[in-house]
């Protein structure tokens, strides 16, 4: 695409050359004809560490275009450093418009939350994944994790699930709770809180997962079955939370704690920043809801 | 008995390169049958084992195993997929190091527990309650059902090995050497319980060891191998009191008396 324009001509259009973004869309393209498979693709440096979102950045890369909405998260929010410098590497090496509404975005690139705002058919949610390979911590092999793949021989899936309810009552995995994609492939939802799992299953939107580091890409097509692991005598559940959140109020959200003071004093909030503010911008208050709250802020244009 | 094989062995050889690891085996197994496999270090015991379990592919050489619907099926021949789901039900194998065949991360009844996990069983309760059978069958104490192995001595490490191969009742168990390694009051024990185990469950095994008094302990038949030929099999007590081949006798001559 039109690479030389003024500023940082030395760059082509999100970053990537273009041979990088055709393997890169081979490999998305691959991972969204089979659900859940872990598509291993050549990773390239990008000018930010591993960790902090390499696999997600290259893969927002390779399918942006410059009519798109980006919105970036991390942790919910959109105001961190990790989500305000991908929205501003991408502002910057592709111009497009950026938001931190969850419906005007078509593309939300996330690190471990989905919005609570429902998802909608056409927008793209991209996670990043730290360690794709669900089976990574019970079999430290990856010729054996793929053959087991391959053979669908997910027993020691359950033997995780297992441990957990051996050692504290209930599964107590929380987060990067594994899941089973249109019945088929076990896969790791990234370290989403396991809150998020039943947003996964036949969402409208669809969902691209990239692993900088470990050089894997997997997708969830719209409307695929995503079912999460459990015993038939311990079945799977969500976090709940025994109070709204102190801002907003809102009910059947996933909150944050977070510390006000040096002497124990904390207030629930709500993880997702953008549900929050709209809540509050639509007169919800919580019952540590300053009096004056700030406007949300609005879509900012292309340049 | 049934008057038909579990297992039948033809002509198995395994080369390394030049090398031979195993030349020309050929053996039947019954059902409920133990067959010793004797012979110094080096002498193709281990390979032998490795092949008839599929672990490694041999050179040449057929072995055809009767399936629990009583079709013949050869081994060589079957999927990969086939074979693990074989190695997984079926089948047992006992390492000589316990760590080889444990998961030693996870707990001892999540051990005990992934062979049904892995044929599907998805009911916790029903699972750790076979657990706690197995483990109780095999001497280990209930309340270390949630300890690591890493936590147990040698003989506990051992017996739940054991625990965790039986627990989908299988029909034929490979033993590599299942008593190496432990001390003699500890062997006599895990000896006595292999022996009632298979008794009770009706198992076929193949056990490889170099102590002749394992074979004589455990097994009807022994086969005696040396340079990975056979030289001699036949019945264990008819071996071991009236050796014929001149190995075989060096073997039962070798024997520390006490």
């Amino acid at each position: 695409m039109n690479a030389q324009s003024n500023d940082i001509a030395t760059y082509n259009f999100a970053y990537l050359d273009e041979q990088t973004k055709r393997m890169i869309r081979r490999a998305i393209l691959k991972g969204i004809a089979i659900p859940g498979y872990q598509v291993p693709f050549a990773s390239r440096e990008m000018p930010m560490p591993y960790g902090w979102g390499t696999g997600g950045v290259q893969v927002t890369a390779s399918i942006i275009g410059p009519d798109d909405v980006l919105k970036v998260i991390d942790q919910g929010a959109d105001d961190t450093t990790n989500a305000v410098s991908i929205r501003a590497f991408f502002k910057k090496v592709a111009k497009v418009a950026v938001t931190t509404e969850t419906a005007k975005a078509s593309i939300i690139q996330t690190r471990h939350r989905i919005p609570e705002h429902p998802l909608n058919a056409g927008q793209v949610l991209v996670f990043q994944v730290p360690i794709p390979e669900p089976l990574r911590f019970l079999e430290p092999r990856e010729t054996e994790t793929r053959k087991m793949h391959a053979l669908e021989e997910y027993g020691l899936m359950h033997v995780k699930l297992y441990e957990d309810i051996a050692k504290h009552g209930r599964i107590a995995t929380t987060y990067a709770y594994p899941v089973k994609v249109e019945g088929r492939y076990v896969t790791d939802p990234s370290p989403t809180p396991k809150f998020d799992n039943p947003k996964m299953h036949r969402s409208p939107a669809l969902q691209l997962f990239g692993a900088g580091r470990e050089k894997r890409i997997y997708a969830v097509p719209p409307f695929t079955d995503v079912v999460s692991l459990d015993f038939e005598d311990h079945p799977f559940e969500v976090q709940t939370f025994d109070q709204p959140c102190a801002l907003c109020g809102a009910e059947n959200v996933y909150l944050d704690e977070v510390i006000l003071d040096d002497h124990g004093g904390h207030m629930f909030v709500c993880s997702d920043t953008d549900h929050c503010e709209k809540r509050r911008a639509d007169g919800h208050h919580g019952h540590l809801a300053p009096e004056t709250h700030l406007a949300s802020e609005e879509t900012e244009p292309a340049e | 008995m049934t008057d038909e094989p579990l297992l039948r062995v033809s002509a198995l050889s395994k080369f390394y390169g030049s090398r031979v690891g195993c030349e020309n085996v050929t053996f039947d197994l019954w059902p409920g049958e133990v067959l010793a496999v004797v012979g110094e270090s080096g002498s193709g015991k281990t390979t032998l084992l490795n092949c008839v379990s599929t672990r490694l592919l041999p050179s040449s050489g057929t072995a055809s195993y009767r399936m629990r619907d009583g079709q013949w099926r050869e081994l060589y021949r079957m999927s990969e997929a086939e074979r693990r789901f074989l190695m997984r039900t079926d089948w047992g194998f006992v390492h000589q190091n316990p760590a080889d065949g444990l998961r030693m991360t996870v707990s001892a009844g999540a051990n005990v527990g992934e062979r049904l996990m892995a044929v599907g069983d998805r009911h916790y309760g029903r699972i750790r309650a076979t657990a706690v059978d197995w483990l109780s069958r095999v001497e280990i104490d209930e309340d270390r059902i949630d300890d690591e192995p890493r936590a147990f001595s040698g003989g506990m490490r051992q017996r739940l090995q054991i625990a965790r191969n039986l627990v989908t009742g299988p029909r034929l168990v490979f033993m590599d050497e299942p008593t190496g390694g432990l001390d003699v009051s500890v062997q006599a024990r895990l000896l006595d319980l292999l022996r009632g185990l298979v008794t009770d469950l009706g198992l076929a095994a193949i056990v490889v060891t170099h102590d002749l008094a394992v074979a004589r302990l455990l097994s009807q038949r022994m086969m005696v191998m040396k340079d990975g030929r056979v030289v001699e099999s036949g019945l264990t007590d008819r071996v071991l009191d009236d050796p014929r081949a001149p190995y075989t006798q060096l073997l039962v001559s070798s024997i520390l008396q006490v």
